[in-house]
């Protein structure tokens, strides 16, 4: 029921509506008596037309007229009694909707109708009834979804109804299903080329003025900056999707980090080798990472080439899903199988995507700049079985670590990943400049200055500014981009406090670019810390800084070692893209739940996390629940480790989320105290029944 | 949150149970054809406040029972009415509170909403979508509630998953939501309907995550509560399609919830039980269920938390799922 007012009862109402009820009852039963016999006399049918008239949702009544109508055409050969039957049926729709014009049945019953094809449809009556009932709500989705329906029906052409579009909106700039309608028409009339509809660039220039007109009108209306964002997003994304940054990265020596002990001054390795710990389990990950989510690679257009032997046809996956399947990260592991072998060796591997072309965006446009880098890897000499328990010997500390320049150039050639491609600004990508640059300037002069969409408008605006200009090498101009639109998330989080955290979120990835996008900046949280067997860890630390959300992880494939504790982080999404991490500090964050850290399951280097308080264990409601594989989803159909955790009495409906957390990782080092889930009675019990190799529990020697 | 503690949960339970033995209302005869749904609405209430043993659990058995096709394999929404996805997801929810399944031939209605219901060859179509029943109505609604169904009753994989996800994203709009077909406008309602299918599907990937929140998100209107479409009214119902929506693609913490909150319990009828789609409005079962199951989404203290997908408490869904299967 809605919009009914609620008042007291009134006795003096009490017979009338008994009456009521009583008539609308005998209809009831009497409908569902003729249709349980099948009676279809016309006496029975006007019973049937009462009843919805009365209530159009009783949906066994027009299963019954459907019924009644197929009967009764057995006996009708005259067209013209075939069409005064339909015509009939029509007309009781026409009442039952006059009745609520959002009846589901209603409608359904007259598109039904028209699709037996029994009769010439009447094109004037639908458009008639259509327009009767827009102009009384121009919202009716059930009125716009008939409208598509007869567009189909009758093949109107897209354009003509893209037109209607346009009245509509100029009646009414305050029609979101006008704009919505729109957006549907020109995007198909833009991929199917149709007259008129080739240039992208002319169209779009054309709705950006369209909607700014209706913006200007009334920039409180949330309509028109709906369809605003869209034609941003479809401004702002890169023309053709490129390459950013690969894990490892051009010219990088991979070694597998032997314990040195005094062995420093002639070290097996070169000195400018990265170790590379997962080479321990026989792994080495390949990461690319592009600008644009795509899609596509292949074994057949990602081509490695090497002296060392091994499947050639490797599997890509996404890691990091955007949107169906598309991603902008892509991986896939080379198993280096013989690792043991007594001399040491040396080889390179070469991954080249010689035609891109097969790599497409989500718009549908391809990568069009070839790619090609070479890695070296080093198997040394390494009987070191019990490298994991040197590595933590002692528990990491977060703390100690060094300057990076001091270690010579390790890992210093994974910056040069951010020019990976330093391609300038196309041409395209100019005109995209120019409009948003134009976009910029107009909002800029909204006389209404405390709207919250401009600022919105105008933050994201500068960003997709910055973000092509990291395409070309302007970084001054782009720090300018970002330094204003952080600027204009604490405005927003000043007027529109309802939706703060929308605004922090967005401003964190801000900051990330920011502390990240060059390498003097960068340089200031980064380190290396040098555990007591001599092994190196390349160390980045981004504490305190307000952080909700990740962002920019390309710019980090070669970390080692991460720090962001005492953040404001609920999610870690993005991480899974560091495949080198072997130590993570999340602690002092706002974690909720071990489905949150399903990212983490992807790394298969990871040995030390810091979980210390956080929320885990604190909220009913799990945020994540659905983010994750699990058996609700459908994607853990059978799980051993409930069987195990069950055979130690752990109630696996309490810890399932924990449980399918810690089968999927192989810490070494668990920090957990400070979250609710760490008091509860079973749960050490789930982490030592799923951990075997755990050696520190919350800074205790456990075995 | 806790502090207002104004929800008026007994009330609210005896306005339940009190409705469910005034048939004779005119509100309650035009509402007469979706009792199944009236009864999950109402019983999932009185669960999520600690009550369902309120009633007499084989009687409600009984009754759901009574509207069961078995020629066909689906319920109706009462006693005589033609079956129907819509009833049958209900039925099978009400069964599922009382952890009844049993009673059903879950193959049965698995070939119902796939094989062969009377003489057609499924509600499953060619394109993936699904229909309501056998006269073809199709609507991302019933995507919703054949997968959610099926799941129920664990014969998912009896219907192709792959195609029916692919109907339900090709329903998804240029705002990151959902309509009702291929180009309808995105509606709280459905998008509840599409976002929860690909979460029962595992197949999430297919949302634009942080477009779709900043579109939910901005559902909440100055007076706190929720609408289902840009520049509407917000009611309390939304509270329901919106939160999940966001809980499921982990985007609830943009909305104002203390807002919400209020706005839901300033829709109580504090002195007869029941809430309202707006302040001062008539309440009815619908709106009452939708509130609290808001309340519980948002950890409103003495309310079970529900799960957003199946729209069932919690503790009722990780039982069908996580207890061991023979
Ligand atoms: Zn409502």
């Amino acid at each position: 029921m809605h919009g009914q007012p609620r008042r007291p009862k009134q006795p003096e109402d009490d017979a009338a509506a008994a009456a009521k009820a009583a008539k609308l009852r005998e209809l009831q039963v009497q409908v569902l008596h003729n249709h349980h016999t099948y009676t279809y006399t016309e006496e029975a049918l006007g019973l049937s037309f009462k009843l919805l008239e009365i209530n159009p949702e009783a949906y066994t009544a027009w299963n019954y007229r459907k019924l009644a109508l197929q009967h009764n055409l057995k006996e009708l050969s005259d067209p013209e009694a075939i069409k005064s039957t339909v015509d009939n049926e029509l007309r009781v729709v026409e009442l039952a909707l006059r009745q609520n014009p959002k009846s589901y049945g209603a409608w359904y019953h007259r598109k039904w109708l028209l699709n037996q094809k029994l009769a010439p449809v009447d094109f004037k009556r639908e458009y008639g009834l259509l327009d009767k009932l827009l102009k009384v709500d121009a919202r009716n989705f059930h009125g716009w979804n008939y409208r598509r329906f007869l567009a189909k029906f009758m093949g109107v052409p897209e354009e003509k109804e893209l037109q209607y579009t346009m009245d509509k909106i100029s009646e009414n700039f305050s029609n979101y299903s006008a704009w919505h309608n729109r957006s549907i028409l020109l995007s198909n009339l833009l991929i199917q080329q149709s007259e008129g509809f080739e240039s992208k660039q002319k169209i779009f220039s054309e709705e950006f003025e369209l909607v700014i007109q209706a913006l200007f009108t009334d920039p409180s209306d949330q309509s028109g900056w709906f369809y605003h964002l869209w034609l941003l997003a479809q401004t702002s994304t890169p023309d053709n999707p490129q390459l950013i940054s690969s894990w490892p990265s051009n010219g990088a020596k991979l070694s597998l980090c032997s314990a040195r002990k005094n062995e420093d001054q002639n070290m097996v390795s070169s000195p400018s080798s990265i170790c590379c710990y997962s080479l321990k389990e026989g792994i080495i990950p390949i990461v690319l990472y592009f600008n644009d989510p795509v899609k596509g690679l292949n074994p057949t257009n990602v081509k490695l080439n090497s002296d060392f032997v091994f499947d050639k046809d490797l599997q890509w996956r996404p890691l990091v899903i955007t949107d169906s399947g598309y991603s902008n990260c892509w991986a896939t592991y080379l198993e280096i199988r013989n690792k043991d072998c007594s001399t040491s060796q040396q080889f390179s591997v070469e991954v080249s995507i010689p035609c891109p072309d097969d790599i497409m965006s989500r718009s549908g446009s391809h990568c069009n700049c070839p790619v090609h880098f070479t890695f070296t890897i080093e198997l040394g000499n390494n009987n070191d079985e019990a490298h994991d328990t040197d590595l933590f010997h002692d528990p990491i500390s977060w703390s100690s670590s060094e300057s990076f320049q001091s270690h010579g150039k390790p890992s210093c050639v994974a910056f040069d990943q951010l020019n990976i491609t330093s391609a300038l600004v196309q041409e395209e990508s100019r005109w995209n400049l120019d409009r948003l640059s134009d976009e910029i300037d107009l909002f800029r002069d909204l006389p209404d200055e405390n709207s919250k969409f401009a600022k919105l408008t105008l933050a994201r605006l500068l960003l997709a500014c910055a973000a092509i200009k990291s395409r070309g090498s302007s970084l001054i101009e782009r720090k300018g981009y970002c330094e204003e639109a952080l600027g204009f998330f604490s405005d927003l989080i000043n007027l529109d406090p309802s939706h703060k955290r929308y605004y922090e979120d967005e401003r964190s990835l801000v900051l990330m670019d920011q502390l990240t996008c060059d390498m003097e900046t960068f340089m200031k949280y980064c380190s290396v810390q040098v555990r007591s067997n001599s092994a190196t860890l390349n160390h980045v630390q981004l504490c305190r800084l307000s952080l909700t959300r990740i962002g920019f992880t390309e710019r980090m494939l070669w970390v080692q070692m991460l720090d962001l504790s005492h953040n404001k982080l609920r999610s870690i999404e993005g991480l899974e893209a560091l495949q080198q991490l072997v130590c993570l500090n999340i602690s002092n964050n706002q974690i909720s739940s071990f489905t949150s850290l399903e990212p983490l399951t992807k790394i298969v280097s990871l040995k030390a996390l810091d979980l210390s308080f956080n929320e885990i264990g604190a909220h009913p409601i799990d945020t994540t629940r659905y983010m994750c594989s699990s058996p609700f989803s459908h994607k853990v159909e059978r799980c051993e480790a409930f069987e195990e955790c069950r055979k130690k009495s752990v109630n696996v409906e309490e810890f399932w989320d924990a449980i399918l957390f810690f089968k999927s990782v192989n810490l070494v080092q668990l920090d957990i105290k400070g979250n609710a889930v760490a008091d509860k009675d079973s749960f050490a019990t789930v982490v030592m029944t799923l951990s075997p190799s755990l050696k520190w529990l919350d800074g205790t020697c456990i075995h | 949150m806790g502090e207002e503690g104004e929800l008026a949960a007994e009330k609210h339970v005896r306005y339940i149970v009190t409705a469910e033995k005034k048939k004779d209302s005119f509100e309650s005869l035009v509402m007469e054809h979706l009792r199944a749904s009236g009864a999950y609405w109402g019983l999932t209430t009185l669960d999520l406040l600690h009550k369902l043993h309120a009633v007499d659990a084989a009687e409600v058995v009984d009754w759901i029972m009574s509207c069961y096709h078995p020629e066909s394999g689906g319920f109706g929404g009462n006693v005589g009415h033609d079956p129907h996805v819509l009833y049958t997801l209900s039925a099978v929810q009400v069964l599922c509170l009382f952890d009844r399944l049993d009673v059903l031939d879950a193959d049965k209605i698995a070939d119902c909403i796939l094989l062969q219901i009377f003489n057609i060859t499924g509600l499953q179509n060619e394109d993936g979508s699904f229909s309501g029943d056998i006269w073809g109505e199709v609507d991302t609604r019933f995507s919703y509630i054949s997968i959610c169904t099926l799941s129920l009753l664990h014969r998912l994989h009896k219907i192709n998953v792959d195609k029916a996800v692919e109907y339900i994203v090709s329903c998804k709009n240029l705002d990151g939501g959902f309509g009702a077909m291929p180009g309808g406008e995105s509606h709280a309602g459905q998008i509840f309907c599409c976002v929860g299918a690909l979460a029962i599907t595992g197949s999430l990937h297919h949302i634009d995550r942080d477009l779709l929140g900043w579109w939910l998100c901005e559902r909440q209107c100055r007076d706190g509560g929720l609408n289902g479409r840009p520049e509407k009214l917000a009611d309390v119902c939304y509270s329901w399609w919106v939160l999940s929506s966001l809980i499921i693609i982990d985007r609830v913490h943009w909305i104002d919830k203390e807002k919400l909150a209020k706005f839901i319990l300033n829709c109580q009828d504090k002195e007869n039980g029941g809430i309202s789609d707006r302040p001062d409005n008539a309440v009815d079962i619908y709106h009452t269920y939708f509130g609290v199951a808001g309340l519980s989404l948002m950890e409103y203290p003495g309310v079970k938390p529900m799960d957003p997908a199946y729209a069932l408490p919690l503790d009722v869904v990780n039982r069908i799922f996580l207890t061991k299967q023979q």
